[in-house]
């Protein structure tokens, strides 16, 4: 195992651990996508992205748009693991009048460059950003989390044409293709495949992957642009719930939040 | 309105670099010169409104100053939820651009009248809704935009309309009503390029003796309440005209400020269009006639609200 490979699955471990204990309290919803888009995350808060939590706003850094805005809790446990703000803000997680809502909402928050929670909104804001940041010629790079129910959306693919089409290569989408979307599987509720080749049709390079193997996760999104001159696709592969055995692949996680019985041994085998 | 406005997005562009214009796939003819002077700061987004306005959202969160061009129901309603969430939300700098609003694409049918744009923009966060009336009020709305951060939504008609204003607006007007005509007994309230008609139609009836005042209101959002209500308390008649439903616009937000009156205070009378009464196809003048929005049928509106009142007092006591 790599360094970089430890730090990530050390961190992966904790922000999943973070996001069962806020989902947990806030009898909140969700968790099993959290959990299947925990690795990514910890890849990419572990040793990717470039940011300074002191400087959420540092012109130089790469930029991260969660697109699946409904997994908040992972996100707001990597960034206070990562210093953007106090771990003890974790624990106001959907309560009454706290800053970290139910969806990705950075009002107030720092280190989230957009809220969302309606799906198919962020790949086109990371277009804009890719585009401001081409214009002015920096070196950062966009990165954005798609779910695959989101890939349902109309807006994804008008995205997906005016990227490739200018050839925005410091733009990163990963998908996190649990297969599961709120009211089933995607292959009954709205097929996506094939999906690698829609992207493909549309000028992007795509990598599929692993989406849980943390040397697979560095080695490709540590490298980007797969392609210099296209947007880069990660179709991560993932499975819904990851991390706990008796939440994955199981779409009632998209709902349900872990009972005080069900939180101690979701913790125990998270953390080993 | 639309040279007015483009000239003006030229100067300004001129003046600030960070401005872009991105537009979905329209604006033959009226574009071009923006698209050929600033090549690196100019997008056709193809027809594709959604990804227009999250892409607006993105380059003004990080830095830019965007402007977004489309016709209305395509500007507007098509990414209503993008300008909602990724632009108003986050408060980013994006002015978008309508053209074609109200009925001014009359024979185009349904799917291109700008109708209820005002009232899906004034209803969200942030913004500021801009429906100038003539170049003057354009040249007057770009004057705020440029000097503001944050979105707007300016809503423009087509071109052709009567230049209404004699001389450039004074800056520190923004945001009022302006007075066309002074008020007396009857004031119409009028939004954007319809604003010709009312002042046909006031300068008839006050020639008949119904006293008859116009202002313009080319800022609907925020609205200005304080000349509205004092209007309200003046006069005995308001009359709203709009090319816009008249649920939502600004009868809508003149009668929000009645609502909160105590009396006596001038009754209101709300001119606009009705949903399910245009047929398929039609003019702008023969659509501003069925939708009784027209000098004349604002004229015989008035004088018939008036003649009541020569019985009883029209005023709500």
């Amino acid at each position: 195992m790599t360094a970089a490979t430890q730090t990530s699955t050390s961190l992966a471990r904790r922000i999943r651990s973070h996001a069962l204990r806020m989902t947990h309290a806030a009898k909140a919803s969700h968790i099993g996508s959290c959990f299947s888009m925990a690795d990514i995350l910890a890849v990419l808060y572990g040793g990717v992205l470039r940011f300074d939590p002191s400087r959420p706003d540092w012109p130089e850094r790469d930029r991260f748009i969660q697109s699946k805005g409904h997994a908040a809790a992972i996100l707001y446990a990597a960034l206070a693991e990562t210093g953007f703000f106090p771990a003890d803000w974790l624990s106001t997680y959907s309560c009454d009048g706290s800053r970290l809502g139910g969806h990705v909402t950075g009002h107030g928050v720092p280190g989230i460059e957009l809220s969302s929670g309606s799906l198919g909104h962020g790949l086109s804001v990371a277009c804009g950003m890719s585009l401001a940041l081409r214009a002015d010629k920096k070196a950062s790079r966009v990165f954005t989390l798609l779910s695959d129910g989101e890939c349902d959306e109309g807006s994804i693919w008008e995205a997906a044409l005016f990227a490739g089409h200018h050839r925005l290569d410091n733009l990163v989408a990963i998908i996190d293709y649990n297969k599961i979307q709120s009211f089933g599987s995607v292959a009954n509720v709205l097929d996506l495949e094939p999906f690698a080749d829609k992207w493909r049709a549309a000028k992007w390079s795509v990598v599929e992957i692993d989406g849980h193997n943390h040397d697979a996760l560095h080695k490709n999104i540590g490298h980007m642009p797969l392609e210099a001159g296209k947007p880069s696709v990660i179709i991560a592969h993932t499975i819904k719930g990851k991390g706990v055995s008796f939440m994955e692949g199981q779409l009632a996680w998209h709902y349900k939040s872990a009972n005080d019985e069900q939180l101690a041994q979701a913790l125990t085998e998270i953390n080993g | 309105m639309r040279t007015a406005f483009i000239k003006s997005l030229m100067s300004l562009a001129e003046r600030d670099p960070r401005v872009w214009l991105l537009t979905g796939d329209l604006g033959y003819s009226v574009l071009e010169p923006f698209a050929a002077r600033f090549p690196e700061r100019y997008m056709n987004m193809g027809v594709a409104e959604q990804n227009m306005a999250g892409t607006a959202a993105g380059l003004a969160l990080s830095g830019k100053k965007v402007f977004t061009y489309s016709i209305a129901n395509f500007a507007v309603t098509r990414c209503l939820e993008q300008i909602r969430n990724d632009i108003c939300y986050h408060n980013a700098d994006v002015t978008i651009v309508a053209t074609g609003g109200g009925l001014t694409y009359g024979t185009q049918g349904y799917t291109h009248h700008g109708i209820e744009d005002i009232g899906f923009t004034r209803l969200l966060p942030n913004i500021s809704v801009v429906v100038p009336a003539d170049g003057y009020e354009v040249d007057l709305a770009m004057g705020s935009i440029s000097g503001r951060s944050g979105p707007s939504y300016l809503r423009l008609a087509r071109g052709g309309e009567p230049v209404i204003h004699t001389k450039p607006i004074d800056q520190s007007l923004f945001g009022r009503a302006l007075m066309i005509r002074p008020a007396s007994d009857v004031a119409i309230l009028s939004t954007g390029s319809i604003l010709g008609e009312a002042v046909a139609a006031a300068d008839r009836l006050t020639a008949e003796g119904i006293k008859t005042g116009v202002y313009s209101v080319p800022v609907i959002q925020p609205f200005d309440a304080e000349t509205v209500a004092a209007l309200a308390r003046q006069c005995s008649l308001l009359v709203s005209v709009e090319e816009h439903v008249t649920q939502g616009g600004l009868g809508s937000a003149v009668a929000e400020v009645l609502s909160g009156l105590d009396n006596p205070h001038a009754r209101l009378e709300r001119a606009g269009v009705v949903h399910g009464i245009s047929p398929n196809a039609g003019s702008h003048a023969y659509l501003r006639q069925l939708h009784k929005l027209d000098a004349n049928s604002l004229v015989e509106r008035i004088r018939k609200i008036s003649n009541l009142s020569a019985k009883r007092s029209v005023k709500i006591k």
